[in-house]
Formats: C-alpha cells, sequence, structure tokens
C-alpha cells in the first residue's frame, strides 16, 4: 500500500429503520488503490451501508469525508459527481441493447441532436482494452447473448469510464462459474492497480482472500474489525462475522447513548 | 443467463479478443460478399430472422392473389394499395413506439377519429372556414395533448396503460359520436377543402417521382458514407463499402420498379411521400437520437434505465403523446381518403388493424423488440390481405377471418424464433 491516506472515509455512520438500528456508529474507509472486502452475515448492514455511499438514503448521523474533505450526499447524482460509482448485483444492463448502448446508457454522446456512434464505440474499445477485458467477439453485440461474466465485465467497465475514483462491487462473483469468476477477481485487482479505491461485497471468503488487501467485518450493524489480509486468517474472519466482539448490544442503544 | 449460472458453465473461447471486433480486412469483393452471406445464415440459424419471414408472407400473399385474380398484379391496384396503407402505417408508427416501451395503446383507432372530426369540423366552408394548415395544426395538437393525457394518467396514478387506454377508446369514440351527431343531422360531414382532400387523392407528376427517388438515393448514400467515414476515423468496424453499395442499388431497383409502375397508372400518390417521410424521421427518432435509445431502454430495462438516471416517466409520457400525434396525422389521411367523416370515423377495425400491423412487422409485445419500419411491412400485409379479398369479391368476414390467421402466424413466427433464439443464447 504505496498511499496512506485514505480515498472515502465514514465516521461513527448511524441509520435506523423504525425499530430496527441497521447501522451503530460504523467506521469504513477505502483507500486509493487497495481493494476493501466488505464482509459479514446477512442483516449485518453491508447494503445499508453501501446504499447510503450511493446516496440511495441518508445516513442518521456520522461523517463523510471525501479525499480529505468534509461532504455530504443526497443522491445518487452526488455520489456519481464524487466519482463513485455502484455495481449492483443485478447489474442493471438493459438485454436489449448492445455493449455500447449500456456502457453510456443515460450519459449517451451526441454531435447535435445525432448519437455520436464511432466515438462511443471507440471509447467503450479503449476502456475495455484498458481493463484486458478481452472475452468479447464485438461491443455491437446485445448483452443478453453475453455470459455472466462478460456482463459483470462489461457492467464494471461501465463503472470505471466515468473517471471513477471509487467503485463499489456488490456480490459481482455470486453467480458466476469457476473460470468466470477468476476473469472477474483479476478485473477488480486490475481497478486497484489502476488507482482505484474498490469495495467489493462478499459471501465467498475464498474470493475476498483472493483479491482484497483489507476485510472490514460487520456484525449486527457494528464494525467489528477491520483486518489486513496478509495478517489474519479465514478463521479470524469467520470468528469476526460470527462472534466479534460488540460495543453495544442491540437494543440496549439508549443506555449507551444516554 | 441460465449457462452464466451454471457452476463451471463454458467460458467463451479465449484469445479471440480484440483483434477480432475489427473484422479482418477480406482482399475481394467476393469474400467480402461470401462472410456477409455466411454472418446472415448464421443469424438466421441462431432464430434472428429480423425482417425475412414478413417480407416471404408478402411475396407469399401477392402471388396467391396474384394466381387468383388478374386484377391483382394490375398497375391500378398498386397505387390503389399504397393508399390502402397509408392511414394503418401512420397509425402503427405510433403503436409501435408504445409497444418498444412495453405498453398498449388501445384508443388510437378513435384518437385518430377526434382528430380527423376536429379538423372536419374547422374546415366547413359555411361555418368556421378555417385555412387548412390551421385545421390539420389544430386536430393533431388535441390528439397529442390526448396521449399526453393518457401518458400522465398512466405515469402519475401508475395505472395500467391498458386500462387508461381502454377508458380512452370508449371516452373518445362517444366525443366523435357527439361531435358528428351535433353538427349534422345524419352524422356525415364532407370535407371540401382541396388540399386536405389531396392529400390521399392526389399524385405526383411523372418527373417528380423520378426526382424524388434519386433524392432518397443520393441522400442516404450521403449518410452512408459519412457514417463510414467517421468509424474510420474512430478506428471502428464499418460495414464493408460493397456491402452499402449493393444495398443502395437493391432499394434503387425496388425503388425505380415501384415509380415506374405507379407512373403507369396515376403516379406516386402524394400520400405515400408523406408515409414515407414519416417514416424516415421516425426511423431516425428512434436509431439516431439520445431519445430513442432511451425508449429501447425503458422497454428493455425499466430499472437500468431509472438507475442511468433516464427519466422513466418522461419518455413513456412522450411516448404515448407520438402516439396521439401519429393517430391524429393517420386520421386525417384516412378521412381525406374517404373525402368526409361520420360517427362510425376511427371505429371498426382500425384499432386492431394498427396494432396488429405493427406486431406483423416484427414488434414484440414485450417491450424493447422492433423497429418503426415493421409498422410500413405490416401495414403492407394487411392491405394486401383487404385488398386480394375485395378484388375476390369474399365478404367482410373472410377478410377477418384471413388477417386474423396472418397475425397469429407472425406471432407464432416470433415464438419459434425467440425459442431458437434462446437456444443460441441470444434472446
Amino acid at each position: 500500500m504505496t498511499e496512506i491516506s485514505p480515498s472515502l472515509a465514514l465516521q461513527g455512520v448511524s441509520k435506523r429503520f423504525g425499530a430496527v438500528q441497521a447501522l451503530y456508529r460504523v467506521d469504513f474507509e477505502v483507500r486509493a488503490g487497495e481493494v476493501m472486502a466488505l464482509v459479514g452475515d446477512n442483516g449485518a448492514g453491508k447494503s445499508t451501508l453501501i446504499k447510503g455511499i450511493a446516496g440511495i438514503h441518508a445516513f442518521d448521523e456520522g461523517e463523510l469525508e471525501f479525499e480529505g474533505r468534509p461532504v455530504t450526499i443526497h443522491g445518487p447524482r452526488d455520489a456519481a459527481s464524487l466519482g463513485i460509482e455502484i455495481v449492483y448485483q443485478d447489474l442493471a444492463l438493459a438485454d436489449n441493447l448492445d455493449v455500447v448502448a449500456n456502457m453510456y446508457l443515460g450519459r449517451e454522446l451526441t454531435t447535435r441532436i445525432v448519437l455520436d456512434e464511432p466515438t462511443m464505440e471507440g471509447r467503450c474499445r479503449s476502456t475495455l482494452d484498458s481493463l484486458s477485458v478481452t472475452t468479447l467477439r464485438s461491443v455491437r453485440q446485445a448483452v443478453a447473448g453475453l455470459s455472466g461474466g462478460q456482463r459483470q465485465a462489461v457492467a464494471v467497465a461501465k463503472a470505471v469510464m466515468w473517471n471513477s475514483k471509487i467503485v463499489i462491487l456488490d456480490e459481482p462473483t455470486a453467480a458466476l462459474g469457476v473460470a468466470q469468476t477468476r476473469q472477474v477477481l483479476d478485473l477488480v485487482r486490475r481497478l486497484a492497480d489502476r488507482g482505484l479505491g474498490v469495495v467489493i461485497i462478499s459471501h465467498n471468503l475464498h474470493d475476498v482472500f483472493e483479491v482484497a488487501d483489507r476485510i472490514t467485518v460487520l456484525r449486527l450493524g457494528q464494525n467489528v474489525a477491520v483486518l489486513e489480509r496478509a495478517t489474519t486468517s479465514q478463521e479470524e474472519v469467520v470468528h469476526a462475522i460470527t462472534a466479534g466482539a460488540l460495543q453495544h448490544v442491540p437494543g440496549m442503544a439508549e443506555e449507551l447513548t444516554a | 443467463m441460465s449457462e452464466g449460472a451454471a457452476p463451471g458453465a463454458p467460458t467463451p473461447p479465449q484469445g479471440q479478443g480484440s483483434a477480432d471486433v475489427i473484422p479482418p480486412a477480406a482482399d475481394t469483393i467476393a469474400e467480402t460478399l461470401r462472410e456477409a452471406v455466411r454472418s446472415w445464415f448464421a443469424r438466421l440459424r441462431s432464430g434472428d430472422l429480423g425482417a425475412l419471414p414478413i417480407i416471404v408472407g408478402l411475396f407469399g400473399l401477392a402471388l396467391l392473389f396474384g394466381s387468383l385474380d388478374e386484377n391483382f398484379y394490375t398497375e391500378r391496384n398498386f397505387v390503389n394499395l399504397l393508399l390502402q396503407m397509408a392511414g394503418i402505417a401512420t397509425i402503427a408508427m405510433g403503436v409501435v413506439f408504445v409497444l418498444l416501451i412495453a405498453e398498449i395503446d388501445l384508443s388510437v383507432g378513435f384518437v385518430s377519429g377526434v382528430g380527423a372530426v376536429i379538423m372536419t369540423l374547422l374546415l366547413r366552408p359555411a361555418e368556421t372556414d378555417w385555412p387548412w394548415w390551421a385545421a390539420i395544426a389544430v386536430a393533431l395538437a388535441a390528439t397529442t395533448a390526448i396521449g399526453l393525457l393518457h401518458g400522465l394518467i398512466i405515469t402519475k396514478a401508475r395505472v395500467p396503460s391498458f386500462v387508461v387506454t381502454l377508458a380512452g377508446l370508449l371516452t373518445w369514440s362517444g366525443v366523435v359520436l357527439i361531435l358528428t351527431t351535433q353538427t349534422s343531422s345524419s352524422g356525415t360531414i364532407r370535407i371540401q377543402d382541396d388540399v386536405v382532400l389531396g392529400i390521399a387523392n392526389d399524385y405526383l407528376p411523372d418527373v417528380w417521382g423520378w426526382l424524388l427517388l434519386l433524392g432518397v438515393l443520393a441522400a442516404s448514400a450521403a449518410l452512408e458514407l459519412a457514417k463510414v467515414r467517421a468509424q474510420r476515423a474512430r478506428d471502428v468496424a464499418s460495414r464493408p463499402v460493397v456491402l452499402i453499395v449493393l444495398q443502395l442499388v437493391a432499394v434503387g431497383a425496388i425503388g425505380a420498379l415501384a415509380v415506374w409502375y405507379a407512373n403507369k397508372d396515376r403516379g406516386v400518390p402524394v400520400v405515400a411521400v408523406i408515409v414515407g417521410s414519416l417514416f424516415v424521421f421516425w426511423t431516425f427518432v428512434a436509431n439516431r437520437t439520445r431519445f430513442g435509445r432511451h425508449v429501447y431502454a425503458v422497454g428493455g430495462n425499466a430499472e437500468a434505465a431509472r438507475r442511468a438516471g433516464i427519466d422513466v416517466d418522461r419518455v413513456r409520457i412522450a411516448v404515448f403523446a407520438i402516439a396521439g400525434l401519429m393517430a391524429g396525422v393517420g386520421g386525417i389521411i384516412l378521412a381525406s381518403r374517404l373525402r368526409s367523416v361520420d360517427p362510425g370515423t376511427g371505429g371498426g377495425q382500425l384499432l386492431l388493424n394498427a396494432i396488429a400491423a405493427a406486431v406483423i412487422g416484427g414488434t414484440s409485445l414485450f417491450g424493447g423488440h422492433g423497429r418503426v419500419l415493421s409498422a410500413l411491412l405490416g401495414a403492407a400485409v394487411i392491405a394486401t390481405v383487404a385488398n386480394g379479398m375485395d378484388l375476390l369479391n369474399l365478404a367482410s368476414g373472410y377478410k377477418f377471418v384471413i388477417t386474423g390467421g396472418v397475425l397469429l402466424a407472425a406471432v407464432l413466427v416470433d415464438a419459434f424464433a425467440k425459442r431458437a433464439r434462446a437456444a443460441s443464447g441470444v434472446a
């Protein structure tokens, strides 16, 4: 890790949905050029955390710092303008459109009012090439005809094409076979090598240990551990996921904050 | 993506990467052609039939009716066919946009009637006596506003388009009835404006027909070449020039045949030029503009479109406004052809024929797949069936039965093609 100052840092963020305390004073950070894994059991608060970063819903309390400056994110557009892109698990690709149309969806280039197809196609190609995505036969092929790994690659390339600084991947390997998982993990590594901060959410500890530099463990809405991949073991992570020490017992929040 | 979800699914072969994106430059013209034919057959086998079934179907119908009645192939009947398909084709273009976003508009028939009646009422020489352009503008503004209203209700109240436009069907049929019967005791109002009557009853002088064809060919050649030049400048794959030339020659030959045949009769109908221009315009909107791209995206995956920052509701409302506008244009064309409006204007088989035309032409009912061209092709099929049956003096009942059969056949071909596409992983 060459850079120590975090690219994105969250301090003490909380989120409550009615009676449910989804996040409680969570600290989270990702540095430029590193892959930060976010792990935890179902209901640990992983999705709530990234949705807060993405601007889907606002945190109730806590600070966000982006490249050293305090920021507020009120909506998906705020996140995008900071350079934070999220690749959701369902990828959000339109099957009937080709790769170029999907990568430029909502941000199409035009000359006057006509779509500038050659420029878009050329930039898509070079983005895919720069990520060493070589399995696509043609960028003019409809996304419907792509394999799961290729679709993931297109979704990731779409996220990095916009000068993004942070890319958050939600379960990118969940639906993939062995070889395709390999390709996607290689791609994730290359993103970090390009200097992006990468957050990867995964249930698969094998994948996490293969690609991550650091691992943040959430349990019951709280941050129970931040581990260096090089100095930890799968057993330690599993222990943190299932029995990590909590700052407070759920339901006792009132007494603690009082 | 079932094959992607299966563990250990076969990955696409490695190593045929970026180099393959730009096809290797073919050495000879013959090689280019062989490659084009080969990839065309590969597409067919994978179930991507394109416009092939409908063109085969059109030829089949033409052969059938031609063998049953000697008048079918006459130049007079050819021009009649163009006149018969014009109204349906125009309304169907709007329906194509609605189907592309996976919605339906059941009101286009009577909305076209409302447009025709409003225009006719404003043109009455004894009462209002508006100039033709003002009457047409107000009629089209009214039908566009009706479409806009449907779209607003559908998106803001989140009511299915099926129900909203079904209510529209009833409402606008009533409006047509009220407007016509309150104006004249018989309900029939004649159109007496020469320009409006000329829309569907005038023909281009022979020379103009030829000049128009030349102009269209020159413009499309210029556009294609500009496209190739832009693609080469960006180092992006472009279609071989040989293929473009061949395509232009084929289009030119068909166009020349049509103009020559029409000129042997009354000439190229004015309405054919109008429908052709609308076709070019809406094809441009669908394929070359940001709005068109968003229409396809909303039909393919509305959630993805929303997350990409597209205002999905605005696209939907605009599409229903387009359906209203095109219904209005179609209504004016049909009224001009019949030279009058009456309480039944916009009713009968019109709505079903317009939707059937879009579907027969190959536009999917499930959204995201289709072209403006399908409105023309489907309308040609429906007009051919109606025209052939009329020549054979068969009762209307047979016409409906045959049209129904053609529609069913078109949907079945699409369903089987979709299965083939799924099997080859292109669906």
